[in-house]
């Protein structure tokens, strides 16, 4: 658990000591493997973040330890279960998305830009949601990170592995570099390749009806909630620019009101001020609405391809199996090579069975998971908007009384 | 007479009193000028203009006044006599032996002559008959209600009336613009309005009546009243906009949402103009008003086209406005006048910047409106594909929640515009009026600056005379100097009667703002309330259903 404290002001260099609330997903921890990020910094183009272990296992040396990583090293650990074919039958945590804070930045320049153009007021203000707006994007990446730290914490084969481990203890930088430009290359031809085959495995009709019938349910869940995630996003992007310009009719009514002493300036004044509290409300109702809806499709179109990708292996893996079958029976027929076929047949058979068990499970769990979440969150949404219309009807019924009352 | 006195809110005879001469109060001597065998005359042309319809579309001419006769409130003029008087309606009126036209034309031409007593008396400046002060005004309303001078009690009424309309809160006039009709096809189609009137004011022939008019019309009557009251330093409501765009659309016939939409601006606008205009008591005293509201048919307004000539003149002259006020600089005495048009051009620099504001909440709204439906349908299809059945059902009722959220921003974003956009933007534009007004005191004194340097050169051409010993030009340049004596004794009294108005009329003006803002932004508060109480309801429904996935 993290709370917040806001200790410094300028975004370029801000030291913000994070301690995060609620985490999208609902997540088992138990006593021997506890992981959490406790601490996080941001400078320039990085963030470090304090990865905080508590462990009773007899692997650490410790029993409660801290390092810092970079969002690359994230990457790293992501990539090497990934590249593993011990956990080709495992749904892998997503990697946490890439830490973005270019919007951000580039408001608050315009801002800073445009410092001649609005009072002093009006600057202030704006500087102030600009920030606000910095520290919102900066939690969420905190939170990204953190989930999938703890899925893998909370994973029974993820959590031995030893990159982990290492990832977890080793108080060294890792030195793990970003993908050089030939890399990034190799790794988009990569993906290009993989789509393709992708689209082939797909094609071969499974055999196990439950594996079909996922395939086919998160082929179309999987798009479904691209779309919703997209969506969801654009909405909430109006909602946000709403609040904005209920910012903007607050302090011209403000300076409408601070022209003179007259009935009408005072009866501005007040207006204005209704205005600003009600528009920090819409503003928090996006920003709700933002972490307990859109994030959680986003989080969940992430997961959903990492389900996908299992399934693609195992399909990988069942085609691979089905050649198997097929050159044995054809060395078997020219009595060539027949040993090493049969090798080759009987690893391919080990590793689809292997793959196909665990997926199984894995996929069962996907769907727990899933179930909880969207409750929690569904949930906390539906309470945090009526607490928040709430607000806004008190608001208003109280302005309008002293409004009426004077008139 | 004292009727007639009564008949205006005792501020405004006070004023005349003050200010020395009129009170600008041009009402309208009934609804025609004295003397009353005009009257007729104009009865038959109207009978004739109705019967001819000399407008363009000539089937619509005759649909309208067909429509007129069907409405038994209306005052068709019966074709055989021009008699309106003898209408029925009025409730003053249904005590009414019905004179014949000798009778009435007595009484009339009694009241009317004693009203052009009043007119010398005050000095009427040479500006039109129809340009009449106050005081007759009702002495020629009262010409529809002769026997309103009989009956005492009826005389206690208008004194109530009288009361009631000084303080404000009551109004005896209620106009209303309803049921935009498009009339013709193509691009010479145009919208007809229906302008329906409530009143109990006695100057008006009947209590309930409507007439049809296009926005020409409107235009029409703005080019007439502001001919008249802007040069006495009226703040007259500017009309809604003319936009080619919006009525090219309605005109070729485009059945969307937006066409609508502008069908409804602009029936809102020009309710809202018609409303300010007659909550101008001097405008409601106006002749050309009070047509408006009444006739039948309006001869068509052409002068309001753009690239007419009247069109291209006004902008000529508006142009050389612009470059005067730019010379003129005024040794103000009163500082009143320069501090209040300082403070009315920042607030209308302040309430541009609102409209935008409020502006861009509106299509913000509208944006989110959108993005808000396009979501609940994405949800609804998430919800089918879900397996869990407790949460799809959840989901889809989250599609129903945002549906009803989409239904909720767009009332809200309707509220935005109608009750705050369309109030700023009005009040842009009346701040511009207020502006010309003080603009128009500035150039009565650019008048009499100028008739004061020309009898100074007068005088000086006369003492050259003198000194030349020339005494056949002499006369000459004495009828000269006393010419212009006259003349800028006149000036200064008009000056001193457009200060008085000017003051007045911004008082005025500002009262009803304060009045008009407090109204509307009341108003949009409480749809914000009604909003957030819809709001409470969607998400308290939906909680349990969240609550119950499984």
């Amino acid at each position: 658990m993290l709370l917040c404290n806001v200790a410094a002001d300028h975004f370029n260099n801000c030291f913000l000591i994070l301690m995060l609330g609620a985490v999208n997903v609902d997540l088992q921890t138990d006593a021997t493997l506890q992981v959490d990020i406790s601490d996080a910094l941001s400078e320039r183009d990085k963030v470090k973040f304090t990865v905080h272990t508590k462990s009773t296992l007899p692997n650490f040396k410790q029993n409660e330890f801290s390092v810092v990583r970079q969002h690359e090293e994230f990457i790293w650990l992501h990539d090497s279960f990934v590249e593993n074919e011990e956990y080709a039958g495992y749904i892998i945590p997503p990697a946490p998305p890439k830490p973005d804070f270019d919007a951000s930045r580039e408001k608050l320049q315009k801002l800073g830009e445009g410092e001649g153009s609005m009072t002093k007021e009006e600057f202030t203000k704006m500087k102030q949601e600009l920030e606000a707006e910095y520290l919102a994007i900066f939690k969420k990446t905190v939170a990204m990170h953190e989930v999938f730290l703890c899925r893998v914490a909370a994973h029974p084969v993820l959590r031995k592995d030893l990159n982990f481990h290492v990832f977890l203890e080793y108080n060294q930088d890792l030195s793990v570099r970003g993908k050089n430009k030939k890399e990034k290359l190799e790794d988009f031809f990569k993906n290009v390749v993989k789509s393709a085959d992708g689209v082939l495995v797909a094609g071969v009709k499974d055999v196990d009806d439950f594996f079909e019938h996922e395939k086919t349910f998160l082929l179309e869940y999987h798009n479904r909630v691209k779309d919703s995630s997209a969506k969801s996003d654009r909405m909430i992007r109006s909602h946000k620019s709403a609040a904005d310009d209920i910012n903007r009719i607050a302090s011209t009514l403000y300076t409408l009101g601070t022209q003179d002493s007259t009935d009408l300036c005072k009866f501005f004044l007040k207006v204005s001020e209704l205005f600003e509290k009600t528009r920090k409300i819409e503003a928090r109702v996006a920003a709700d609405e933002d972490l307990k809806l859109a994030d959680l499709l986003k989080y969940y179109l992430r997961e959903s391809q990492a389900a996908k990708d299992l399934l693609y292996r195992r399909g990988r893996a069942l085609v691979d199996y089905e050649n198997a079958n097929k050159a044995l029976d054809k060395a078997r027929a020219k009595n060539k090579d027949v040993l090493q076929a049969e090798t080759t047949q009987q690893v391919c058979c080990q590793k689809f069975e292997k793959i196909s068990e665990s997926a199984k499970q894995e996929l069962i769990d996907f769907k727990t998971r899933r179930v909880a979440a969207f409750r929690k969150n569904l949930v906390e949404l539906a309470e945090l908007e009526l607490k928040h219309a709430k607000g806004n009807l008190q608001l208003l019924q109280s302005c309008l009384g002293v409004l009426k009352g004077d008139t | 007479m004292f009727l007639s006195r009564l008949r205006l809110p005792s501020s405004e005879t006070q004023s005349t009193l003050t200010c020395n001469g009129q009170a600008a109060m041009s009402g309208g001597c009934g609804r025609n000028p004295p003397p009353f065998p005009d009257n007729e005359d104009q009865e038959a042309e109207l009978d004739t203009r109705v019967l001819d319809s000399d407008e363009d579309d000539d089937d619509e001419g005759e649909d309208i006044f067909t429509g007129a006769r069907s409405k038994p409130i209306t005052p068709t003029s019966a074709p055989d006599e021009g008699d309106i008087f003898s209408e029925e309606g009025s409730y003053i009126r249904s005590d009414v032996h019905h004179a014949t036209n000798g009778l009435h034309s007595d009484e009339e031409l009694d009241l009317f002559t004693e009203a052009t007593v009043e007119l010398t008396l005050t000095n009427t400046t040479s500006q039109g008959r129809r340009e009449i002060i106050g005081p007759t005004a009702s002495a020629c309303n009262t010409t529809h209600v002769p026997n309103s001078i009989l009956k005492p009690s009826i005389v206690t009424k208008t004194m109530e009336e009288l009361e009631e309309e000084e303080s404000g809160d009551q109004f005896e006039l209620n106009i209303a613009v309803t049921n935009p009709e498009k009339i013709g096809d193509g691009m010479n189609a145009y919208m007809s309005y229906k302008v329906s009137t409530q009143t109990t004011l006695p100057m008006f022939l009947n209590k309930t009546f409507s007439v049809r008019r296009r926005f020409s019309d409107f235009l029409g009557l703005y080019e007439k009243i502001s001919a008249k009251h802007s040069l006495l330093g009226c703040i007259i409501p500017p009309p809604p906009q003319k936009s080619v765009v919006g009525m090219t659309k309605v005109k070729v016939g485009k059945e969307d949402s937006s066409s609508a939409e502008f069908v409804e601006k602009r029936r809102a606008a020009l309710e809202r103009y018609l409303q300010r205009v007659v909550a101008h008591p001097s405008l409601l005293q106006d002749p050309d008003v009070r047509e408006f509201l009444e006739r039948d048919e309006l001869p068509r307004a052409v002068n309001t086209q753009a690239l007419s000539g009247p069109g291209l003149l006004k902008m000529i002259n508006r142009a050389s406005d612009a470059v005067n006020k730019m010379t003129i600089k005024m040794n103000e005495s009163d500082n009143w006048f320069e501090s209040k048009l300082q403070e009315v051009e920042n607030e209308e620099q302040l309430l541009r910047r609102l409209h935008a504001a409020v502006d861009s909440l509106v299509n913000h709204r509208k944006e989110l409106c959108i993005n808000t439906a396009v979501f609940s349908k994405i949800v609804a299809m998430l919800g089918s594909v879900e397996e869990n059945s407790a949460l799809s059902r959840a989901l889809s009722q989250l599609a129903e929640v945002e549906d009803k959220m989409e239904q909720l921003h767009q009332q809200q974003a309707f509220s935005d515009f109608f009750i705050l956009a369309e109030l700023l933007a009005d009040y842009v534009r009346l701040l511009g009026a207020v502006r010309c007004c003080f603009e128009q005191r500035m150039k009565v004194w650019q008048r009499l600056q100028e008739a004061q340097s020309t009898l100074q050169k007068k005088r000086e051409a006369e003492a050259k005379l003198l000194w030349a010993n020339k005494p056949e030009k002499l006369q000459q340049a004495k009828d000269d100097i006393n010419e212009w004596e006259s003349k800028v004794s006149q000036y200064e009294r008009d000056f001193e009667r457009v200060t008085c108005t000017v003051r007045k009329e911004v008082l005025r003006f500002e009262k009803e703002k304060a009045r008009d803002f407090k109204q509307h932004i009341v108003k949009y508060l409480e749809s914000l309330l009604h909003t957030q109480h819809r709001l409470v309801k969607c998400w308290e429904a939906f909680l349990p259903e969240a609550k119950a996935i499984a």
